[in-house]
């Protein structure tokens, strides 16, 4: 699991966040709240109370601005999650072909529930809306990747794959 | 039936995605005519002669939709391509911005030209953010080709277009929405009037537009308004894309005129290729998750008992009772093994799930469905939970900020009219119908006490 201990962007991130920034009207920087919370995901883990703190200085809004923002959309995690976050999408055409028994093989295969983390901090269950794959269901999402045509067999393939991942340097 | 490809026919060349191989296929062609050729009402003016209807669902005529931009302040002005894509049953955008991103690219600049605008911006569902990628990639080669930046291709337009994310949030595919959105707040949509071509993004004349529309001007441009409008069924123009998923045998996205028989998209080749291990179609929902489901009788031939077309005015015919809508064209198809209860309430709970919370009728309704559904797809329904259900969703149609609330209840409106009976027998074989779900391997899920 990943803490967030040292709230700061590295200076390339900041570069980054300068570059998003002149994309909006002098006065408006407060739309790149999400391109900025999607970065602080990827750099942090999650969003913690400290990184919405640390977007709204950089941003210079209020924290309240960012913590409304941060709570209405799904994407941002406000707890700490594992590694690899499996979001299964379980929505009405993902169902139709399999996505509860992949929910299920899942929540077997690593002995936790949809929302839990493994206590080796590796893997997240998180069940999700429409993911814009409908037609090469079931699938998932892990990081910027989708999995597609879901299988118990590619679910154990998939599994492999992010724990050797986990255990090179 | 011609099988004319507007958007796709060159979509399986890899070299496509690359602004040189996009180019080498005529790519730009449209942006040096219009920058160079035309002036910006002319292209306003192609664009309402061919007919061209918004592909993000509503189906509204872009021409017109473009001329109510508001030109009598000098405020700026903004075009947002709409790149949410988030109705379930739904995944045609990304097929385009995945593999020919400089199609929307050119049409983004062609349009804004037309507008008067001088920064675009393509909002994306953050979960896209491969895609996200691929678009700013081309984007950079565009500016580096000239095609973006000051002074196109030696003309006095300037444009700058940028990629923005949202974080997962449906209701943001909502225009309003989506402009708060822009704005760095939640996505609550906001009341109309004003209309977002009066006052929209920052308080200025906006217009938004789905990915799909704006890869159609292109295409408009080059070959003119009235070539576009001759193609399609009646006031149904062009082509349109369908994504087609559930229980078919070919599940993908296909480039379709408008006008072909829905028997054939579901059976031929071509297509569908007809339904997954040879088993009877019970139902469909022709244009993603929030349009009437059609129950088998009625998806070959219209309530007037003609042949049903893949158009808008075919698949809205009669209106609701026996109607749908083409909506974005996200086609799900049901087999004879599907249950239409379990189906029903997975849409209640996404409309639960993604209720951005304004309007009481929507943030509570939508959840007395989920729990109604709920109770009944796990045998604890009652045969008064039918009546109650069809009065909520009553109670929240047209009662609502957004259409948001009439998308949740259209799907519950339909499946109680054409399937009343399924959910009777849910009523009264709970047993079974609780035990056909644990069969299928499906998870078990707690009962709720709900007293709606
Ligand atoms: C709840 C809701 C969700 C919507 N989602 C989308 C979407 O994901 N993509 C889209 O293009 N339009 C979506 N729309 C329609 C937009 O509000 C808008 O009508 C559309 O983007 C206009 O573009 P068009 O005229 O090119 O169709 C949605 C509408 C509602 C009410
Ligand atoms: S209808 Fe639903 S989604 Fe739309 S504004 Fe009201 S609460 Fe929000
Ligand atoms: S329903 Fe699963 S991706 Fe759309």
């Amino acid at each position: 699991m990943i803490e967030t201990t040292n709230i700061t962007f590295s200076p390339e991130r900041l570069a980054e966040v300068q570059t998003l920034l002149k994309r909006y009207p002098e006065g408006k920087q407060k739309s790149a709240i999400l391109p900025i919370l999607h970065l602080a995901q990827k750099d942090f883990g999650w969003i913690s109370v400290e990184v919405m703190d640390y977007v709204a200085e950089l941003l210079d809004i209020q924290h309240i601005e960012v913590y409304e923002v941060a709570t209405f959309y799904t994407m941002f995690h406000l707890k700490p999650v594992g590694k690899n976050v499996l979001e299964v999408c379980r929505t009405g055409p993902c169902m139709l072909v399999g996505s509860d028994n992949i929910v299920k093989y899942l929540e077997q295969k690593l002995s936790i529930q949809d929302g839990e983390t493994t206590p080796d901090g590796l893997f997240t269950i998180k069940t999700v809306e429409c993911l814009g794959a409908c037609g090469y269901g079931p699938m998932m999402q892990v990081g910027e990747k989708y999995h597609e045509f879901l299988s118990e067999e590619r679910i154990d393939q998939l599994l492999e794959g992010f724990r050797q991942n986990a255990t090179q340097p | 039936m011609s099988r004319l490809k507007i958007l796709t026919e060159h979509i399986d060349k890899p070299e496509i995605t690359g602004i040189e191989g996009y180019i080498k296929h005529g790519g730009y062609r449209a942006v040096e005519k219009a920058l160079k050729k035309m002036q910006p009402d002319e292209v306003t003016e192609e664009v309402k002669k061919s007919g061209l209807r918004g592909r993000g669902g509503a189906g509204f005529p872009t021409g017109m939709k473009w001329s109510f931009i508001f030109k009598g302040n000098d405020k700026p002005r903004y075009l947002l391509c709409n790149a949410d894509e988030s109705e379930p049953g739904t995944f045609k955008d990304r097929l385009l911005m995945e593999k020919i991103p400089h199609l929307l690219i050119e049409g983004m600049i062609a349009s804004s030209f037309a507008l008067g605008v001088k920064t675009a911006y393509i909002y994306i569902r953050g979960e896209y953010m491969y895609i996200l990628h691929i678009l700013q990639k081309a984007i950079d080669e565009a500016y580096a080709k000239g095609y973006l930046g000051e002074n196109i291709l030696g003309t006095t337009y300037s444009l700058d277009l940028h990629v923005h994310p949202g974080g997962g949030a449906y209701i943001c595919g909502e225009e309003t929405a989506l402009i708060e959105s822009l704005e760095g707040k939640r996505g609550n949509p906001r009341i109309k009037p004003p209309f977002p071509a009066v006052e929209g993004l920052w308080g200025c004349p906006t217009i938004v537009n789905n990915v799909e529309t704006i890869c159609k001007v292109p295409f408009i441009i080059n070959e003119g308004g009235e070539t576009y409008a001759n193609i399609g069924i009646g006031a149904s123009t062009g082509t349109k894309l369908i994504s087609a998923c559930g229980n078919i045998n070919k599940p993908g996205v296909y480039e379709i005129e408008l006008g072909v028989p829905v028997e054939e998209f579901i059976y031929s080749d071509e297509y569908c290729g007809g339904i997954k291990g040879g088993k009877q179609l019970k139902a469909l929902v022709p244009g993603g998750s929030s349009v009437p489901i059609l129950p088998n009788r009625l998806i070959t031939k219209t309530a007037k008992g003609e042949p049903r077309l893949m158009s808008y005015e075919s698949l809205s015919d009669g209106g609701f009772p026996t109607g749908s809508m083409l909506g974005s064209g996200g086609f799900i198809v049901f087999d004879e093994d599907q249950c239409i209860v379990r189906n029903t309430w997975n849409f209640s709970r996404f409309y639960h799930h993604e209720s951005c919370g304004q309007c009481s009728p929507c943030r509570e309704g939508t959840g007395w469905m989920e729990k109604i559904l709920h109770r009944m797809e796990y045998g604890h329904g009652r045969m008064e939970d039918i009546d109650l259900l069809w009065d909520v969703q009553r109670k929240i149609e047209g009662n609502t900020i957004c259409p948001f609330g009439d998308a949740s209840a259209w799907p519950v409106a339909a499946a109680i009219r054409h399937f009343r009976d399924e959910f009777e027998w849910h009523v009264l074989h709970p047993a079974e119908a609780t035990r056909r779900n644990y069969g299928m391997g499906r998870s078990a899920e707690p009962i709720e006490q709900v007293t709606a």
